[in-house]
């Protein structure tokens, strides 16, 4: 069970309001993603969640109830902190244990349990180590086998992934993914990585300022972004964003277009530019094109053997199905 | 990073800076020496010195029989240790409180706090001695602990913030969200956390404490007087015997060299209040 | 989670060491203050008429607070020149790779640990007696005429000595400051054709300088209250030429038991180091914000 509610929460540190009034719902055995760009509030909304800050208004729910005045560690939730905030002065086996022995499990239980996670996370010929002698994937593991073995209502995890190098981040990405599938346990995961967010999570709350921007499915997101923010921030490389008469052209203040909804041609095409720095991935070349009358250069996707260099003329034609529309406040025309 | 260094320019640095090292620390060496001569074989050139044959540890049964040395000793370890565990007890809970519960005006608190550190002792000598004096307790340990206690406050409390400081508030808020009590989250995480910072700067504390030597001079006669003020003695004449006062200096500040050399790091943080890291 | 609960208990945790400093520095100072401007010795008892301004101006007209003045400038600031240059030569020397450096810097930091009056003890009569003394003996080996260090150069002497008290001081602290100086800086001044001396004078003293000032800072608050290497060794003499600041004030309160005499020489010593002070903390305020 891990059914978490948010009631109109709002937050303030003093007289500055950091995050407004909210309302959100997460189901029961949702991974449920906040991201947003740094500063956004989604660190803050998750600690509220866990109990680290007192809400300034309004309730959190958890499992039908009310947990707003609730210490943290009978909230039913576990953490897992950016800086994975492992106890530097005990080994792996006792950090993962620590919460069970707060709990007063007996010792052969603890042992058990521990034992289970260590398994399950590979963590099983480490156990006696200390977490300084871990590389940072390794901790990371301990982290989250801290928080499975007190097999709580949600998992909480604050950008887990943001202190582990490229190669690991995708690895890592992955084993949370699974774990959950296995777990089938709620997860509440804060990232400013739209990658991660597109990847791991069934619902992804987009934050800005505090404010929620969107809530959706990752393709929902992708497909109807409901404003130029949203639209900039899902998906990779970022929506090309157009202004001006080439937008009034589609009643429109705003167009937006990806760079993988763009035919690209050397004959003809709606615009025509030219080619600039030009990104090879094998599979995939994106081309960052200036075009005469647009005053950004506008990126777009072509298949890997595509073959254009620096100061070709490009030909550019959007798919219009694909075309997005944003009035002058930024929302979506629908 | 590593770029290879010609042995030979290692070597040549090597003896260059070991020469001079040794020059500096060459009057510790040397009283170490002398303190191990007879009183007429200290006072030989320095190389008939080096070279006379006879070792002997005379001159120590010799300090300790004389002067209750075991006196003066035990003067410093009270007023030292004491002194140190007593401004521990005032300043862990105050630099506690300003490292984890931090408030508007910690930081002016703080430079306060400092601040009377600054204060030269002279400019406080005086009503100082005449209040002891009338509270009856000049050249006690009593008056002598309290006195070091409060010009080392300030050190001791800016030390253990700057380490408490350090402890990471992720790790207290996880032990909180793994259902620790406050009381549980002291024990089994903050206090393994803190002591060692509390360890280093109890030790530097007692390093000070112990090499004090405005008040100690001044606020003792005989009773309280610790082993700053028992080598003072030896100023008169009675320095011209070399062992002797070889082998009860290097008694007094044989323990502190020790401690002081574990103490290196910590010297650094504690006398600059963290400005050099 | 900074509730109000918290606050008050934070704020009762603090008190006492709030009120045990505010009284160690109002209480006396405020009594040294009272006592300046009173006629007050104690071997002539009796009332204690308020004089006014009469202490101060008898101790700063006295010859000996004169002198007292360009001692203590003299000592600090000899003994800031010898520790700070010597003591960033050190660091540069320490900072290179050697064998046994662990070994080396335990040498060269040691005096520090030296109790004053000891260190005071054994350069006085091991190393500096004209008859018994290294130097002496060094001397006639030489074939030269033993110096009397206490008569003929006492404050050299004393700045001596203070500074191989200190040199261990000013070495750690811009060892520690140099080794925290980013390597790829240096590299890439190197990369940029940079002598070593341009790297030193380019990158090495910018980021010292701070260091540097800081151990400034800090040894003269502590030399502006030298008194115990002075006390064993020549008692402020010969005549008042090894008497700085604090030994003066010393003499007439605790000697010639001159407590209002003594009390205005206190706030005087007392409003110097706080021109100093205001520097040091002005530093230390700033990396708090850091």
């Amino acid at each position: 069970m891990g059914h978490i509610q948010l009631k109109q929460v709002s937050k303030s540190f003093g007289n500055i309001e950091v995050i407004p009034p909210i309302d959100l719902d997460i189901d029961d055995g949702q991974f449920v993603v906040f991201v947003g760009p740094s500063g956004c509030g989604k660190s803050t909304l998750l600690r509220l969640i866990a109990g680290l800050e007192d809400v300034t208004t309004g309730s959190i729910v958890i499992d039908g109830r009310d947990a707003t005045a609730v210490q943290p560690a009978r909230r039913g939730l576990a953490m897992v902190f950016q800086s994975y905030a492992l106890y530097p002065h005990m080994s792996v086996r006792k950090n993962i244990a620590f919460p069970l022995k707060m709990a007063r499990v007996p010792q052969d239980e603890q042992e058990r349990l521990v034992e289970e996670a260590a398994r399950v996370l590979n963590l099983t010929g480490f156990l006696d180590r200390r977490p300084g002698q871990l590389s940072g994937g390794q901790r990371q593991r301990v982290a989250i086998g801290r928080a499975i073995v007190r097999e709580p209502a949600a998992f909480l995890f604050d950008e887990p992934l943001s202190n582990l190098d490229a190669a690991l981040r995708v690895g890592m990405r992955l084993e949370i993914s699974e774990l959950h599938e296995r777990l089938k346990t709620t997860m509440v995961y804060v990232t400013h990585d739209q990658v991660e967010a597109m990847t791991m999570a069934d619902k992804i709350v987009v934050l800005r300022a505090g404010v929620i921007e969107q809530v959706g499915t990752p393709l929902e997101l992708y497909r109807n972004p409901q404003n130029t923010f949203v639209a900039g921030f899902i998906g990779s490389p970022r929506m090309n964003l157009v202004e001006g008469p080439d937008a009034a052209r589609h009643d429109a203040h705003t167009v937006g277009i990806r760079p993988e909804h763009v035919d690209v041609s050397s004959g003809s095409g709606m615009w025509t530019g030219t080619v600039g720095v030009s990104e090879h991935l094998g599979s995939d070349t994106f081309f960052h094109v200036t075009v005469k009358d647009l005053s950004q250069p506008l990126t777009v996707r072509a298949g890997g053997e595509v073959d254009l260099h620096y100061g070709d003329t490009i030909h550019l034609t959007p798919k219009l199905n694909h075309l997005h529309r944003f009035d002058d406040r930024g929302l979506r025309i629908t | 990073m590593a770029r290879s260094v010609t042995t030979s320019r290692k070597t040549m640095t090597t003896l260059f800076a070991g020469t001079l090292g040794l020059l500096i620390f060459f009057p510790v060496l040397w009283i170490v020496i002398l303190s191990f001569k007879s009183e007429g074989d200290a006072i030989k050139a320095p190389l008939e010195v080096l070279f006379s044959t006879g070792w002997t540890a005379e001159s120590y049964s010799a300090v300790q029989a004389r002067s209750d040395y075991p006196k003066h000793f035990l003067n410093s370890v009270v007023i030292a240790f004491g002194s140190t565990l007593l401004g521990l007890l005032i300043a862990i809970p105050a630099a506690w409180a300003m490292a984890f519960v931090p408030a508007k005006r910690t930081k002016h608190v703080l430079m306060w706090m400092l601040s009377t550190k600054m204060l030269p002792p002279v400019g406080v000598l005086i009503p100082i001695y005449l209040i002891y004096r009338d509270l009856g307790i000049l050249d006690s340990r009593i008056g002598l602990v309290f006195v070091l206690m409060m010009i080392n406050l300030p050190i001791i409390i800016w030390m253990l913030f700057t380490y408490f400081r350090e402890i990471p508030g992720e790790v207290l808020e996880a032990a909180r969200m793994d259902g620790a009590s406050l009381r549980e989250e002291i024990i089994h995480v903050l206090a393994p956390m803190a002591i060692p910072g509390m360890a280093s700067t109890a030790l530097l504390n007692i390093i000070l404490a112990w090499n004090e030597a405005f008040w100690t001079l001044n606020l003792t006669s005989a009773k309280a007087a610790p082993l700053t003020a028992f080598i003072a003695s030896y100023s008169s004449p009675e320095g011209l015997f070399y062992a002797k006062l070889s082998a009860a200096s290097v008694m007094a500040i044989a323990p502190i060299l020790v401690l002081g050399w574990f103490s290196q790091k910590q010297l650094v943080r504690g006398l600059t209040f963290g400005a050099v890291k | 989670m900074a509730t109000n609960a918290s606050r008050a208990a934070a704020r009762l945790m603090i008190s006492p060491a709030v009120v045990l400093l505010l009284g160690w520095m109002l209480v006396p100072l405020g009594l040294t203050l009272y006592f300046s401007f009173l006629r007050y010795n104690l071997i002539t008892p009796g009332a204690n008429p308020f004089i006014g301004w009469e202490n101060y101006y008898w101790f700063l007209t006295d010859p000996s607070f004169k002198a007292a003045m360009i001692n203590t400038l003299l000592l600090v600031g000899g003994v800031l020149l010898i520790t700070v240059i010597g003591g960033t030569m050190m660091a540069l020397l320490l900072d290179q790779p050697m064998w046994g450096q662990g070994v080396i810097r335990i040498m060269v930091i040691a005096p520090f640990f030296v109790m004053p009056t000891v260190s005071g003890l054994v350069w006085k009569n091991m190393f500096m007696n004209p008859v018994n003394g290294i130097f002496g003996h060094l001397a006639l080996g030489l074939g030269m005429e033993p110096l009397s260090f206490f008569s003929e150069i006492p404050l050299l002497s004393i700045i001596f000595i203070v500074s191989w008290q200190w040199l261990p001081f000013a070495t750690l602290i811009l060892l520690t400051a140099l080794q925290s100086l980013d390597q790829e800086q240096l590299e890439a001044a190197e990369m940029d054709g940079a002598t070593w001396v341009s790297r030193f004078i380019h990158v090495m003293l910018p980021h010292l300088a701070r260091a540097i000032t800081v151990v400034i800072l800090i040894q003269t608050i502590f030399l502006l209250s030298i008194f115990a290497e002075i006390l064993v060794t020549t008692n402020g003499g010969p005549g008042t030429s090894t008497t700085n600041l604090t030994y003066l004030i010393y003499v007439s309160s605790l000697l010639q038991f001159d407590v209002g005499m003594g009390s205005a020489g206190g706030v005087i010593a007392i409003i110097l180091a706080n021109i100093v002070a205001i520097f040091l903390m002005r530093m230390i305020g700033k990396n708090l914000d850091a």
